[in-house]
This record gives structure tokens, sequence and C-alpha cells, in this order.
């Protein structure tokens, strides 16, 4: 299967603004065993200076993956959600994300490429405050797995 | 007091373990949302050529972290966390997967007061299921 290449520079519309649960960053860190207490308890994350309960680092992927869906869910992309493998992932901070942060994120499709029969499509994923404060941006790599059939 | 002011440049600073269970997936994809079936169906997993069900990526990357944040503490924080998925992390239906996660102090900037780790993600067996995992932290 291959992704249209004419997706490279397309900028998404950004999606609608996230607000950062306390509850869903406490289930998050769990998951993901992220065990400190700055992950959890608000008096203590608050004792070290953060205004709530510290977002583990790859929590972003939450927000990221509402602005994928653009992508996956775009009529000229035709890609198979179960094909889909992750191949490379990044997160550049400009400071941790707390609960009670509204984030505003914006996609940009990076980079499509194709290899051997797989495609590769390289997005950003801009995520700032309200007011234009910016926080983090995630930048994933997908690869969508050739069908047998075109291999 | 900074997490790496005591060590030196190839230091391994930190190591943990995890052994995850299909629980861990099931876990991951309710605090994540990421339902692909992939995730928790070894039909769906094996329709599309893979050996069956599979952890997340997102959930090996997350795990790989733990060790590093524990060492770190509230004081620091992390200002990028990148990696490549190598290979995937197969978790059969009755036994768990052990992933090992040994971070290594690789630089140091005075200036800017980072600090950069490199981070070696395996399986028991030492098969890599993360490359080029470069963390890069702060003090606040």
């Amino acid at each position: 299967m291959s992704i249209n290449p004419n997706l490279a520079d397309i900028l998404f519309e950004p999606v609608p603004g996230y607000l950062v649960g306390r509850e869903k960053v406490r289930e998050f860190a769990a998951a993901v065993g992220a065990l400190e207490p700055h992950h959890h308890d608000v008096d203590i994350a608050r004792s070290r200076g953060y205004l709530d309960v510290v977002a583990p680092p790859t929590f972003p992927i939450v927000i990221q993956e509402k602005t994928l869906h653009q992508l996956l869910n775009h009529p000229d992309v035709g890609i198979d959600f179960t094909r889909v493998v992750h191949g490379d992932q990044k997160f550049e901070y400009s400071r941790p994300v707390v609960a009670g942060d509204e984030l505003i994120a914006t996609l940009r499709v990076v980079k499509v490429q194709s290899l051997g029969g797989h495609s590769m499509v390289t997005t950003e994923s801009v995520m700032t405050t309200p007011e234009g404060e910016h926080v983090v941006t995630a930048t994933s790599t997908l690869v969508v797995r050739a069908d047998e059939d075109h291999s | 007091m900074r997490a790496w002011d005591n060590s030196a440049i190839g230091d391994e600073v930190v190591e943990g373990s995890i052994s995850l269970t299909r629980e861990h997936l099931v876990r991951y994809a309710g605090a994540s949302g990421d339902f692909n079936p992939i995730h928790y169906r070894d039909d769906v997993a094996k329709k599309v050529g893979l050996d069956g069900v599979l952890a997340h990526g997102m959930l090996t990357m997350g795990h790989a972290m733990s060790p590093v944040l524990s060492w770190l503490g509230a004081d620091g924080y992390v200002v990028s966390y990148q990696v490549r998925f190598t290979k995937p992390v197969y978790v059969p239906l009755d036994a768990p997967v052990v992933l090992y996660s040994v971070a290594t102090l690789t630089e140091v900037d005075a200036g800017s007061g980072r600090a950069t780790l490199s981070l070696r993600v395996t399986l028991e067996g030492g098969h890599t299921v993360l490359g080029k995992v470069l963390v890069v932290v702060a003090s606040r």
C-alpha cells in the first residue's frame, strides 16, 4: 500500500484543545511505570514547584494520536490502521506538561517515503497553550507495512 | 544537586526491568486510547503478518524511561526523548516478557545545565527492541 506523496507539507487544522486531566495523568503514569510521587500526588507535585501532577514524558502521545487520526481518516490517504507500525518517536519539550494544561495540537506532514512496498510517513504535532506558548512537539514516523498481495 | 553530578561520562547511571504481560497492554490501551486490535487480538495480528499480539511501541518507550524518571526525581525534567522501534515486543498469552533498560551518561553540557543519556533497551536474551534511544534532561 502506498501513501499519497502529495501529503507532504500539508498542515492540518488544530484539533480541539485537550485539557490534561489529573486522573488521566495518574492513569497514564501507572500504565508506563512512572511511579515517582510527583506524577500522582498533587501536594508533593506542588511542594516541588509544579502547579499540579506532572505528566510522564510520553504522555503527549495521547494528544498526538488525535492529530494522527486526522491523517489516518483523511480521504486521500488510504491507510489500513492494522498495517501501521510505529517507526520512530520523539518528544521535545519547552517545559513539562502538568494537569490543568490546555494544549492545542497542530499536525503537519513532514515527509512521505516509500521503501520496498512499505510506506513511511513522518509527522510533527506541535502543542501550545491557548496563548501560543510552546510546550512540546511530538514527531512520529509511521510505517505502513505492505499488503501481501503487493509486496 | 543534580542527578548526574557524581557521575562521569560513560557511567551506567541507572537500570531497571519490567515483566510485561497482556494485562499491561490492556491497561496501556485504556490509558492511552490506542485500541489498535494488534495489541489484544492474536487473530488480527496474525492476519496482518505478525507473530501475534505485540506491545504498543509507546508502552515500551514509556516503561524504558521508568528507571530514568526515578533517577531524575522531581527536581529535573526531560527536555527530549527519542527512540527508534527496531523489533516488535511480542507478549504471549501465558508468559511475561522481561524488558530491560540501562541508561548511560553520554554528555554533560555545563553551559546549558543539561545532560544526555543513551538507553539500551533489550529483552531477555539481549535482543534490542529500541534503537537510537536518547534522553536529554535538565535541572529545573
